[in-house]
């Protein structure tokens, strides 16, 4: 197909998109699991990053921290990080990529085996999370991941947002959004990648024949950071 | 052998209400170190995102291995059953103890969240090392317990060698759970080692015989009772096997290292081109924690040596576990092979670290924590031997 034709499909698409979407929305609605509900096996939510698409903007991290209310105070080695952006380089060749790298929520996940209190845990659904209640700020979850996800809260926080709490002295990361993810929305940083940057992130159901992420990861190349540590991450990466 | 006679120290005069007192400031300054952390938050210490275990880890992790390795001395006595080391026995058992404490004081004031320390103990997820090693510390000090009053009652004193047993083998395990804290972290290629339990477990015999030592020196020297020549050198001797088994393991763990090439970016780092985490591990561990100690355990028979030496090993120590806890964490962690890494968030970078003030006053204050308790129970309860003298120990035969 060429791109000309495909792009005015493209249109029809979004036109005929734009019509339906209320509707959808309502059917979006319905199915999404009410917040009471308990999260299902049957799903496991994760994420497929093209990094060829990924250029140096960063949307997705501004849209995450203004989403989660994670704001600095000018202290880069102790303010909180929940998406940062990586530059790599080859050593061999020089080919240089940037990438947004995140908690990957890991299905077998070192933080939560290390937790002694069980605040760090994974929900049925694959999301990985610190209860704010019984986190004791050990930090040795910090100390366990393979991939600098989490934060420490280092000082006194402001400006939190309802749904997601914060504290000084526990640790946390990215929480996938579930806040939004549990009213049937997709992660700020995806929305943010998909209006403003280089519409490299998709999320969605890994588990879910009939989601694009689970068809993508079928029939395309994908990678996930550290696969020698088999933690069947929930993030994924092409391109890499 | 003849019975041996415990008997309280004096404890009245103005030199040990003098070293209270010094110990008491200490211990105030670190309870407002943990209070100012707690306050303030961790970013007033030298503590980041990279660097999330400090100072406070290894003064605390020092003390917990230093315990187990205290206990050494009583069960040599119980379980081994060598004479020479019974009169020792209790207050073996009285350090483990009030050095375990100080230990543990210092970690629980460092959490983010000290005050919810009732959830670490009602709380638990027993795939976490973490978790087992808090029953481990608190059935240590059960363990410990009614070990020491078998050792004060003589109608229990039977029991001693099989209870002796039993705290000989749980801090063992102890120590092989503290070491396992490291050993845990996959992703961490500097703790990636199998040595790192039986290092542990000869790293907590120097140091717990080093402070024993100089604890025995001072409570014998300030309370004029005699230490005669025969328990002295026994002690040096076992603290100079000590510290060339520590020495060995050390060796054998960078041999290994260098063996592997995907360990030799690791190797480097910490031997060579790491900046202080090398100058720490040569001067401080290998060159003042190992060489000097040996010099001079080995090559003179003065006290003053041997309390030299213990001094060593105990600084020595201290720079073995900054280098491995915090270099362990500053050397950057891989996660993209074969790129260069950069980001905001410090990837690909030596993270950054300097003790800060109230690190160091919190970790100072466990150990003061641990040394006043010391001196308060030997005036309490009989620990020491009235004389230690030669004619008055084990004999020959030990
Ligand atoms: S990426 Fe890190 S924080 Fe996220 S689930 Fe895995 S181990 Fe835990
Ligand atoms: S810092 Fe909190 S979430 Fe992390 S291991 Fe400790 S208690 Fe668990």
């Amino acid at each position: 197909m060429n791109p000309h034709r495909r792009q005015l499909l493209g249109w029809g698409a979004a036109a005929a998109g734009a019509a339906l979407a209320p509707g959808l929305r309502l059917i979006e609605l319905a199915q999404a699991r009410s917040p009471q509900e308990a999260a299902s096996k049957l799903q496991r939510w994760g994420l497929l990053i093209d990094i060829t698409k990924c250029t140096d903007c960063d949307v997705c991290v501004t849209a995450c921290h203004e989403e989660n209310g994670v704001s600095g105070h000018g202290r880069p080695a102790t303010d909180a990080q929940w998406i940062r952006k990586v530059s790599l380089r080859d050593k061999r060749t020089g080919y240089a990529q940037t990438l947004p790298l995140m908690c990957q929520h890991c299905e077998d996940p070192p933080c939560v085996d290390v937790c002694p209190t069980g605040a760090s845990f994974r929900r049925d659904d694959g999301i990985v999370l610190v209860d704010k209640h019984t986190c004791i700020g050990c930090r040795y979850c910090v100390m366990a991941c393979p991939y600098g996800a989490r934060s420490v809260v280092h000082e006194a926080v402001s400006g939190q947002k309802a749904g997601v709490p914060r504290g000084k002295g526990t640790v946390e990361s990215c929480t996938l959004c579930v806040h939004r993810v549990d009213r049937g929305q997709t992660p700020a940083c995806v929305e943010a990648c998909n209006r403003d940057g280089g519409k490299a992130m998709a999320f969605g159901d890994l588990n879910d024949p009939a989601a694009e992420i689970h068809r993508r990861l079928k029939s395309e190349p994908s990678s996930q950071v550290r696969a020698d540590l088999a933690l069947n991450t929930g993030v994924r990466y092409q391109g890499l | 052998m003849a019975r041996v006679h415990y008997r309280e120290i004096e404890g009245g005069s103005g030199g040990y209400y003098a070293l209270l007192g010094a110990l008491a400031a200490l211990i105030f300054a670190g309870l407002v170190a943990a209070w100012t952390m707690e306050h303030e938050g961790h970013y007033v210490t030298g503590m980041s995102n990279r660097i999330v275990w400090g100072t406070p880890h290894v003064f605390a992790v020092f003390l917990i291995v230093a315990a187990s390795g205290a206990l050494n001395v009583a069960s040599i006595a119980s379980v081994f059953g060598r004479d020479l080391y019974k009169p020792l026995a209790r207050l073996s058992g009285l350090l483990a103890v009030t050095l375990l404490a100080g230990g543990l004081a210092v970690l629980v004031l460092d959490l983010g969240r000290p005050d919810r320390l009732i959830v670490a103990m009602t709380h638990y997820n027993f795939k976490s090392i973490f978790a087992w090693n808090i029953f481990l510390y608190t059935g240590f000090f059960a363990v410990v317990g009614v070990y020491m009053w078998t050792l004060f009652e003589r109608r229990l004193n039977l029991y001693s060698k099989g209870v002796g047993l039993v705290a000989l083998l749980w801090r063992l395990v102890l120590t092989t759970g503290t070491g396992s804290i490291f050993g845990f972290l996959v992703a961490r290629e500097p703790y990636d080692s199998a040595l790192l339990a039986p290092l542990f477990i000869v790293m907590s015999f120097s140091f717990g015989l080093a402070i024993f030592v100089l604890v025995l020196m001072a409570a014998c020297g300030w309370t004029g009772r005699a230490l005669g020549e025969v328990v002295l050198k026994r002690l040096r001797e076992l603290l100079g096997v000590f510290v060339a088994t520590v020495l060995y393991f050390v060796a054998v763990h960078h041999l290994t290292n260098l063996y592997i090439a995907r360990q030799h970016d690791l190797e480097r780092f910490f031997l060579w081109e790491g900046g202080v985490y090398p100058a720490l591990f040569w001067f401080g561990q290998v060159l003042i924690g190992g060489l000097l100690p040996l010099l001079l355990l080995f090559g003179t028979a003065s006290r003053r040596a041997l309390a030299a030496a213990a001094l060593c090993v105990i600084l020595g120590g201290l720079a073995q576990l900054y280098v491995l806890i915090i270099g362990g964490q500053a050397y950057p962690q891989r996660i993209f092979p074969d790129k260069e890494v950069s980001s905001s968030f410090f990837d690909g970078v030596v993270a950054a670290y300097a003790p800060s003030l109230p690190e160091v006053a919190l970790g100072a204050g466990g150990v003061a924590l641990a040394l006043a308790l010391t001196a308060v129970a030997l005036k309490v309860l009989p620990f020491l031997p009235r004389s230690l003298a030669d004619g008055d120990v084990g004999g020959s035969t030990a």
